[in-house]
């Protein structure tokens, strides 16, 4: 199980734009080098990010192999109401991690 | 004296086809086993052309932040942001960065709303050479914005040999 960092205010105002950061361990092999046996390693990356806000999207992102190894991700995002903020990472060879963090917004 | 002259002639001919023959296989031995096939300008405007299709492309509006010189190509800073209010009837749908020299020409395609508030990320990227990188947003009138920054990079990423 890949582990991942996520950052987000435990409160806000209303309205207030927060800024949410996630890091996700992963290779990110991107199945252009070669190995010490002459052989091209296969690609090995996370395709998507999704971040849901209650269950509303709020940023998606498509990776590519020219994303570093352990993806970190900054973005923003307006705190309307409490709740749950969700993200899943999935990739290749059936790679698929999420994660929750919760927001109390005044 | 006439035999002698072919002799000399034969030999230096057949260095020469030799020499030329191994030189050749040589480099291509080389170019197949070390450099893998790579992005060109064109193949990133052809990217972009699938991104962006009829409409036209505007400068302006995106702000592109990478340092300007690169000391390792496999963790490179990036951030993008644009100039948009970020309402719900004026906000930026899409970023997309695009290279010039990695053996791909996509980076990140990133989809927000006016949810985001405000239409900016950042993320770390992998570059294999000098290039030079470009960043489009999709409004949600349609319109495209792009910005490039030309990066120096001093250790390559992607195609290193274990």
């Amino acid at each position: 199980m890949a582990r991942a960092l996520i950052n987000v205010p435990a409160k806000a105002k209303r309205g207030e734009i927060i800024e949410i950061k996630t890091l996700i361990q992963h290779e990110m092999e991107t199945g252009f080098r070669v190995g010490t046996n002459g052989q091209v390693i296969p690609r090995d990356i996370i395709t998507d990010f999704i971040c849901k806000y209650n269950g509303e999207e709020i940023f998606r992102a498509d990776l590519h192999p020219a994303i570093s190894a352990n993806p970190f991700f900054t973005f923003f995002t307006v705190a309307t109401e409490s709740g749950t903020i969700s993200f899943e990472w999935s990739g290749d060879n059936g790679f698929a991690v999420s994660e929750t963090a919760t927001i109390t917004v005044e | 004296m006439t035999h002698d002259d072919d002799i000399v002639h034969a030999t230096r001919r057949r260095f020469l086809t030799d020499a030329a023959a191994l030189a050749g296989s040589l480099g291509l031995g080389l170019s197949l086993t070390v450099t893998p096939a790579r992005a060109t300008p064109e193949t990133m405007r052809a990217a972009i052309k699938k991104v962006v299709g009829e409409a036209s492309l505007q400068k302006g509006k995106v702000k592109l932040d990478l340092p300007p010189l690169v000391e390792n190509g496999n963790v490179v800073s990036v951030s993008v942001s644009v100039d948009s209010p970020m309402t719900a009837t004026d906000h930026v749908k899409a970023i997309h960065i695009f290279n010039e020299k990695n053996p791909l020409p996509d980076v990140l395609g990133v989809r927000l709303g006016p949810r985001a508030g405000r239409a900016s990320f950042s993320t770390r990227i992998r570059l294999a050479d000098t290039q030079t990188i470009t960043a489009i947003a999709e409004l949600s009138d349609g319109t495209f914005w792009s910005a490039s920054v030309e990066v120096i990079v001093t250790l390559a990423a992607c195609v290193e040999v274990l």
